[in-house]
């Protein structure tokens, strides 16, 4: 019977156990920042941290160690507001940054004036990706709702990247059907009658996409379809840019709270404002956002971005509006998903 | 093994040896920290919704579907376990085969990887372009992105809770009750159905609820191979998650407080049984 009990007592902690994973120890040294992001900025920051650490250590003659954690945006802003010791937050949506600002009050309700451009250093925007050649001949949203055809989109209620997607294809639709909301609502809901997995982040989606094969086009980040590109080989992929889309605005905001508690106001503040210097742009440029001075940045970088219209946020009244009408609980999403079950 | 008397609703008889009284306030101080303090959380956060908002939780289409799904993929997954974690059980400790210290390891790898891991290299395998799913295509059988793909992932996540509870129960059936068996005139599925598994099943029913709870609530490895399409493969514990990003902690917590009622019938329900064909059949107590 030993072993049993044994046995019983090894599954209890590895369930236990499993609980217990995500809460990570964080900050040992004083000079130690810690950027709590989201998922496809990995790469972004990877670089960019880099480049921040040896310009603090060549203006103030201190190292500085720059933690980086990712995941998706909403999980991140709970992390946040559960007590992670984020010295900074770069997320993908200006609700996750609000929602710990009312949470906490950690970060000031103006947040979004403490930095240009709305403390947005770089946007994004979603683009197609499609398999090589465009065998279905996707060129814009009308043709994602053609019978054969499959879109790979992340699920809105889960991850920031899919709610971009999301108002992309309802502004498109609402422009091309002469302002009519009702149209608009039925063209996504047809859109999402076309998508047969949604996966819960924007990395699922691009993997499902691209490594499972599953679907003739993905709705993704810019950013994340070029990645894909360059990863992958353009011998398998193309990037198809619509003629209409939207303008993604990941934000960036101090944490207040944890900064002074932490004394690392200085050099938190130095480091978003190092993504507004010119290198910074450029750094977001080669990482394929588009930088906020497009001129700071590479020519050729800037070159890549094809000129598209682009709708805002501010067209569906700012994410304080926007969150809870589409993506809330019984929102639009969840209307035009129950029918069509 | 000898059975102790049924002396209920009473301490029995502390041993010559000191020590009950710390023992008892070890246990409940370590089940109080560990288990009812986070539960009574989840009570007190969920009771923020009021009954009106819980029941219409509840009993939302989509709530229901998704706990139908978790629930019935954990069952079904679980039997499968049950059965082939027999099997396996049985052929461990029954036969003596090259390598047979590596399989009986390999068995927990399960317990030890992390659930995303699988989830992911079990999308990998069958997914339409798969190893496994490229020739189940053509048949039409499509396993990742639907519930089948669920089941999968909860049997691979569930299979080392059968066979390890299962296993050194077999291990103290002496082959001795099976040869007498044998020469009372029992043919092998009388041996097996009448004199072997009765003796095992309190030990299968441990490791089936330990399977089942675990795929009720399992989470990494199923989101990644289920397509996650509400009303057709959502599992509760995504629309937990769901609620998590709406920041409405109190409709998640009013989902898990729905789960685990259920889950705590169902447990209460199996150790009944358990403890029923434990006092009938002896073995495994």
């Amino acid at each position: 019977m030993q072993t049993q009990r044994l046995t019983r007592l090894l599954a209890a902690a590895v369930m236990a156990g499993s609980f217990a994973i995500g809460s990570i120890a964080p900050a040992f040294a004083d000079q130690t920042l810690l950027n709590v992001s989201y998922d496809p900025t990995r790469e972004l920051y990877k670089d960019f941290n880099a480049a921040f650490a040896a310009k603090w250590k060549k203006d103030n003659g201190e190292a500085v160690t720059i933690q980086a954690s990712h995941g998706g945006s909403g999980a991140q802003a709970r992390s946040v507001i559960d007590g992670l010791d984020a010295d900074v937050v770069t997320l993908a949506l200006e609700g996750d940054i609000d929602a710990i600002a009312k949470a906490t009050g950690k970060i000031p309700a103006d947040w979004k004036t403490k930095f240009p451009n709305n403390s947005t250093p770089y946007t994004s925007t979603i683009v197609f990706l499609v398999r090589k050649g465009n065998p279905k001949g996707i060129k814009d949203w009308g043709d994602l709702v053609k019978d054969d055809v499959q879109v790979i989109t992340p699920n809105p209620k889960t991850s920031g990247g899919a709610r971009w997607n999301f108002l992309a294809a309802w502004a498109w639709a609402k422009q091309a059907n002469g302002g009519d909301e009702a149209k608009a609502q039925d063209y996504v809901a047809k859109l999402l009658q076309h998508v047969p997995v949604l996966d819960t982040g924007a990395r699922g989606a691009t993997t499902t996409f691209v490594q499972r094969g599953l679907g003739d086009v993905l709705l993704a980040w810019e950013n994340e379809a070029y990645l894909s590109l360059e990863e992958l080989g353009p011998d398998q992929f193309e990037i198809v840019t619509p003629s209409f889309s939207i303008r993604a605005d990941p934000p960036v905001a101090v944490v207040d709270g944890n900064v002074d508690k932490k004394g690392t106001r200085k050099v938190a503040e130095a480091y978003l404002n190092y993504l507004y210097s010119d290198e910074g742009q450029k750094i977001a440029a080669k990482h394929y956002y588009r930088p906020f001075k497009p001129e700071a940045a590479d020519p050729a970088d800037i070159a890549r971005f094809p000129k598209l219209t682009l709708a805002t946020i501010d067209d569906f009244g700012g994410w304080k509006e926007a969150q809870p009408k589409f993506f809330g609980d019984g929102g639009v999403f969840d209307q035009i998903y129950k029918p069509a079950q | 093994m000898k059975a102790h008397s049924p002396t209920r609703w009473r301490f029995r008889r502390p041993s010559v040896i000191p020590g009950f009284g710390m023992a008892l306030g070890f246990t409940l101080t370590w089940l109080t920290l560990l288990i009812l303090i986070p539960l009574s959380g989840l009570a007190v956060r969920s009771s923020a919704l009021g009954w009106e908002k819980f029941w219409s939780i509840a009993l939302d289409p989509r709530t229901l579907n998704a706990l139908r799904i978790s629930f019935g993929s954990a069952f079904i997954a679980a039997i499968v376990n049950a059965v082939f974690g027999i099997l396996l059980a049985w052929v461990l400790v029954r036969y003596r085969f090259p390598g047979k210290r590596i399989i009986d390891a390999m068995v927990d790898l399960p317990f030890a990887l992390p659930t995303a891991v699988a989830g992911i290299a079990l999308t990998t395998l069958y997914a339409p372009n798969g190893w496994i799913g490229q020739f189940l295509t053509p048949l039409g059988i499509k396993i990742a992105f639907t519930p089948a793909g669920i089941v999968i992932a909860l049997i691979f996540v569930g299979l080392p809770f059968v066979v390890r509870t299962v296993q050194p129960v077999m291990e103290e059936i002496d082959k001795e009750v099976e040869e007498a068996a044998a020469t009372l005139g029992a043919n092998r599925f009388q041996t097996i159905f009448r004199v072997l598994l009765p003796g095992l099943a309190p030990a299968v029913l441990t490791g089936f609820a330990l399977a089942f709870a675990r795929g009720v609530g399992e989470y990494g490895s199923v989101i990644f191979i289920a397509g996650n399409l509400p009303f057709k493969s959502e599992i509760a514990p995504l629309l937990i998650i769901i609620k998590l990003e709406e920041y409405n902690y109190a409709a998640a917590t009013g989902i898990a407080a729905i789960m685990l009622i259920i889950s705590f019938a169902m447990l209460l329900v199996i150790n009944l049984i358990q403890s029923w064909s434990r006092r009938r059949y002896g073995y495994g107590a």
